[in-house]
């Protein structure tokens, strides 16, 4: 079993390289395209900003190289988005495995309390396929983004804040989770298991 | 529905834990790592570390603590006490700190807010408060851990800091801190209702009404205490239970 964490100019790769040394798993951190093909089972990771992340992408032709992965693939958060069609942010053409659009959050209600972007603790709910496998509906995993995936078809789990919008998505082989797997306690924990065992 | 968080802090001190009442009898209270690892399974949101050390070993001495932390805590944390550059920043993110917390460097040079934010995104930034109330009735910011007064009034410092890129607000109150009589209802409330970014309620809690208040009066998103957690006068899953029964959303 190989795991492999896609190394790109986006963060947070440590702590989801711990999170998975936490419940016992070894991964890989590499850009190298033959080490990603080959894995089991690949993550990409992702805090930052769409365009800047597109473009390291394409210059290492590592766009590519991910579309046309055949093994599960998992994308967490600023990764999640990428695999979608599209980005407000900085008006980015992303990765277009999911048809979903990603678009900033406004609220148009003053004083609701809605702060942008949404940080903290929100629950998932409408889950579907085994990445929730043992995941209790209306869970709660911790979400830091400005920008989200619309509901769509490829939606497997959903999250209000302003609006219902898509906390995961899947099509095929492919995963994705806006929320930190790696920073939600034991539910987070509980995904990242379910996806190595997918 | 997004949740309030409830926040512990732990000083940390030459790599270990602190409990100081009023900076003085500053007392060992154990590893810092195994006490957050206990507040993350008792239900805490997040974690604060702030390193109160004060030699010139602490740049190594704090990576490698945030490096142990991250290994072993499961929830997001914050890392602040004499960070001043993007490299310090650099070098806590690369061990693993989800955030870092900025204070009296930032407000010496507010560049840095917009360079961190600029290389490591907003959501990394989080910009610490210490203010104070003085007698014309406004809240003023303090530097240098509340030992030197300025004339800039908070409400100002802290819309400049997040035009400039800050992704969160930690207020401190000094004249609640330390005293657990509550939290600083008005001006938290200031802040949560001008800022267009979260805003943390430090100093005052005493009792689980205060954190009630702090967050259905003063609307703050987050509360952060450390003595009530630390002397156990609070357990964290009985303030959950309590502002449940209270209507407001906790995980």
């Amino acid at each position: 079993m190989s795991l492999v964490i896609i190394k790109y100019n986006a963060g947070n790769i440590q702590s989801v390289l711990y999170a998975l040394e936490r419940i016992g798993m070894q991964a890989i951190v590499t850009d190298n395209v033959q080490q990603i093909q080959s894995a089991n089972k690949v993550i990409f990771p992702g805090v930052g900003e769409a365009s800047t992340a597109m473009a390291y992408l394409k210059e290492r032709g590592l766009d590519a190289v991910i579309k046309n992965l055949q093994q599960p693939v998992l994308g967490i958060c600023l990764g999640m988005q990428l695999m979608c069609t599209h980005s407000e942010e900085n008006d980015t053409d992303c990765l277009g495995i999911f048809e979903e659009r990603v678009k900033k959050f406004i609220d148009n209600s003053s004083g609701n309390g809605n702060k942008v972007p949404q940080i903290g603790w929100n629950n998932i709910y409408n889950l579907k396929t085994g990445l929730f496998k043992d995941i209790p509906e209306n869970a709660y995993c911790y979400f830091v983004h400005g920008y989200y995936a619309a509901l769509g078809q490829h939606t497997i789990a959903a999250t209000d804040y302003i609006q219902p919008y898509s906390s995961a998505l899947q099509k095929d082989n492919f995963y994705g989770v806006q929320f930190h797997p790696e920073k939600s306690a034991t539910v987070g924990e509980q995904i990242i298991k379910n996806f190595i065992e997918l | 529905m997004l949740t309030k968080r409830i926040i512990p802090c732990l000083d940390i001190k030459d790599g270990r834990t602190v409990k100081g009442i009023n900076f003085e009898n500053i007392r060992d209270a154990g590893d810092p790592v195994e006490l957050g690892a206990l507040y993350a399974a008792q239900g805490a949101d997040e974690l604060v570390f702030l390193d109160i050390t004060a030699t010139v070993e602490k740049r190594k001495t704090l990576s490698e603590l945030v490096n142990k932390i991250a290994h072993q805590i499961n929830i997001p944390f914050t890392v602040g006490g004499g960070i001043s550059s993007v490299e310090d920043v650099s070098v806590l993110l690369q061990n693993g700190a989800d955030k870092i917390s900025i204070n009296t460097s930032a407000f010496k040079n507010p560049q840095l807010i917009h360079d961190l934010a600029k290389q490591f995104g907003s959501q990394c930034v989080v910009l610490a408060i210490d203010t104070k109330k003085e007698a014309d009735g406004e809240w003023y910011v303090y530097l240098n851990g509340g030992r030197t007064k300025t004339a800039t009034k908070c409400i100002d410092w802290a819309k400049q800091a997040v035009e400039l890129g800050a992704g969160e607000i930690l207020l401190t109150s000094m004249n609640n801190d330390g005293t657990k009589q509550g939290f600083a209802l008005d001006i938290t409330q200031q802040l949560s209702e001008t800022l267009a970014v979260p805003v943390i309620a430090s100093g005052g809690g005493g009792t689980m009404e205060h954190f009630k208040d702090v967050f259905t009066q003063a609307k703050a998103d987050a509360a952060l205490a450390a003595s009530i957690f630390h002397f156990k006068e609070i357990a964290i899953p009985d303030l959950k239970r309590y502002l449940q029964g209270q209507q407001i959303a906790v995980r």
